[in-house]
């Protein structure tokens, strides 16, 4: 059973591929309510695959995960989570407010709802005045912003991110850390990350956790004592070098003395 | 603010697009008149070039063998017999009867193309068994199945032309069924997660995902498709000898060729112009009902 109060409790979790690749090995992670974590680790360390099994979108070997205290496939059935994926997955035949409100479509909410709540939405990733614009019309950072709303139109107990910002270039990206922070601070949701940048982890996150690979394992963990709200100034402070510090060596320490088979191309997209 | 101006650029670019469009109209025009002026002038240079130059090769060209156009146009005025409608009178009436055909045998094969589509899609295990038999239908002449399927039917008391229009359907539902499936599996695969993450049904995956996203492959075999049913409509209604349409029209004037040859001519034009249309009608559909970014649209 999981502790009460655990947004996500993973245990003894274990994930090979059938190509004999072990993915990850032997995870053990709580996340509470509120918690802003992120999962940061080179190419292959699996963090992509156990945000996906948190969704129940990849069945781990073995060991258990429990969201909301449920199994990851009754919480995926009661539409506990809004995921975000690198592209934005917006579907090109439907305005930006049909897609947002697509989630709320599948939940059977009322027209009227559903209207209300894409206008929230849209409010609160400041993109009032683009509902009936097509996503192709609209650059990367705005499509991805319509996707987090998407992803929260719902009001799921958890997010998950996987590498959101990751296809954008810096200046937007340093924009929507930001505007992330602001949504998470309002929404009041607990977020699950996927990045690869350690500033984007350190900054954004109250703890980081740092894979290796090849198992994919947890290196360590890394609290993230920032003071809350942040802002550009966070990004300038000695503390927050510290942390960087803190995880570029836990990442460098969870690479080392590892051999380094070369992957298959591709083991880790396809699971 | 930087994103206050965002609007204000995307009002800018739609009224060149606006401005633009109202050009490129002109301009299509311009060109499909153009091309259609060059034919002509093609055609009638041929003609005069060989008959000057006496040439006999790959055929003789006379009044018979190539008519001039004016006088294919002026065929439309003629009447087919005397005291009898005007050429023009009896080729619409044999055009709409054939368009009724193939118009019904599109629409048929379209949904059963569909339909076939969506059934193999949700089953490899039917993908790979039928697959092979539907591409082995459209080996059969048509020509070879077409009094089977019209004296077979018409013994049964199914009208002449319904019959035709299954034949029709014969020709239509198999770029429909191979188009469809490949666009019902084109879906993205994080696209399908996304709806995996909602808990969606197969039904709702299907109508919500996997055939808006077929939609421009659809549209793409439903072009194939409207200028296919045509032809099957005309070749089914020869061998089981249906008079009221282009078909019968075609066979008709066939036999008088030697004396009236522009009587087949004028006929062929009245057939592709209905192929034409039905083929116009489905790429109207498209513009009105696929509003994609432009590098998606077939």
């Amino acid at each position: 059973m999981s502790a009460p109060g655990r947004v996500v409790s993973i245990s003894g979790l274990t994930k090979s591929f059938k190509t004999g690749v072990t993915a990850l090995q032997e995870i053990d992670l709580d996340i509470r309510p509120g918690e802003f974590v992120s999962l940061i680790g080179p190419s292959g360390c699996g963090k992509s695959t156990l945000l996906r099994i948190v969704g129940d979108l990849v069945q781990p070997t073995s060991g258990t995960v429990l969201v909301n205290g449920k199994t990851a496939h009754r919480a995926r059935l009661d539409h506990d989570y809004g995921i975000v994926f690198q592209d934005s997955v917006l579907y090109d035949w439907r305005t930006v407010s049909r897609n947002v409100s697509l989630p709320l479509e599948m939940l059977g909410w009322s027209r009227a709802r559903r209207k209300e709540r894409v206008r929230e939405m849209l409010e609160l990733v400041e993109l009032t005045g683009f509902e009936s614009n097509r996503p192709w019309q609209l650059s990367g950072g705005m499509q991805q912003r319509v996707s987090i709303a998407r992803a929260l139109s719902f009001d799921p107990a958890l997010l998950l991110m996987d590498e959101p910002f990751g296809a954008l270039d810096e200046m937007t990206r340093e924009r929507l850390n930001m505007e992330l922070l602001r949504i998470w601070e309002k929404a009041a949701s607990t977020i699950v990350f996927v990045t690869h940048s350690i500033p984007e982890a350190v900054f954004l996150s109250t703890r980081v956790v740092v894979m290796s690979a090849r198992p994919g394992r947890i290196a360590d963990v890394v609290d993230v004592d920032l003071p809350q709200p942040r802002g550009a100034e966070t990004r300038e402070q000695p503390r927050f070098f510290e942390l960087v510090t803190a995880v570029r060596e836990a990442l460098a320490a969870g690479g080392r003395g590892q051999p380094a088979p070369t992957l298959p191309a591709g083991t880790e997209e396809r699971y | 603010m930087a994103m206050a101006s965002v609007p204000a650029l995307e009002r800018h670019r739609g009224i060149r697009v606006g401005a633009s469009r109202a050009g490129g109209a002109l301009r299509r025009v311009g060109t499909f008149v153009a091309v259609l002026a060059a034919l002509c002038g093609l055609w009638e240079g041929y003609k005069w070039l060989w008959e000057w130059a006496g040439w006999t090769w790959p055929f003789t060209v006379d009044d018979v063998t190539m008519p001039h156009l004016h006088d294919i146009l002026a065929a439309f005025a003629e009447p087919t017999t005397t005291g009898g409608p005007v050429l023009i009178d009896s080729l619409l009436h044999a055009a709409w009867f054939t368009a009724k055909e193939a118009l019904a045998g599109f629409v048929l094969g379209a949904l059963i193309g569909f339909g076939l589509a969506v059934v193999l899609a949700h089953s490899r295990l039917l993908e790979r068994g039928l697959l092979p038999y539907i591409v082995a239908s459209q080996t059969v002449p048509i020509l070879a199945i077409a009094p089977m399927v019209v004296v077979g039917l018409g013994s049964k008391g199914l009208e002449g032309w319904k019959a035709v229009a299954i034949l029709a359907a014969y020709l239509t539902f198999f770029p429909v069924a191979i188009n469809a499936l490949r666009g019902l599996h084109s879906v993205d695969a994080r696209a399908l997660e996304l709806m995996n993450s909602y808990a969606a049904s197969r039904w709702k995956v299907l109508w919500r995902l996997r055939v808006p996203a077929s939609l421009p492959f659809i549209f793409t075999a439903l072009k194939i498709s409207a200028t296919a049913s045509v032809i099957g409509a005309i070749i089914g209604e020869t061998p089981a000898s249906i008079q009221d349409g282009l078909g019968g029209a075609i066979v008709n004037f066939n036999q008088y060729y030697s004396l009236q040859p522009t009587f087949l001519w004028a006929t062929n034009i009245v057939a592709a112009g209905l192929g034409i249309s039905i083929f116009a009608l489905v790429a109207l559909t498209e513009r009105v009902v696929l509003r994609r970014a432009p590098e998606n649209v077939a």
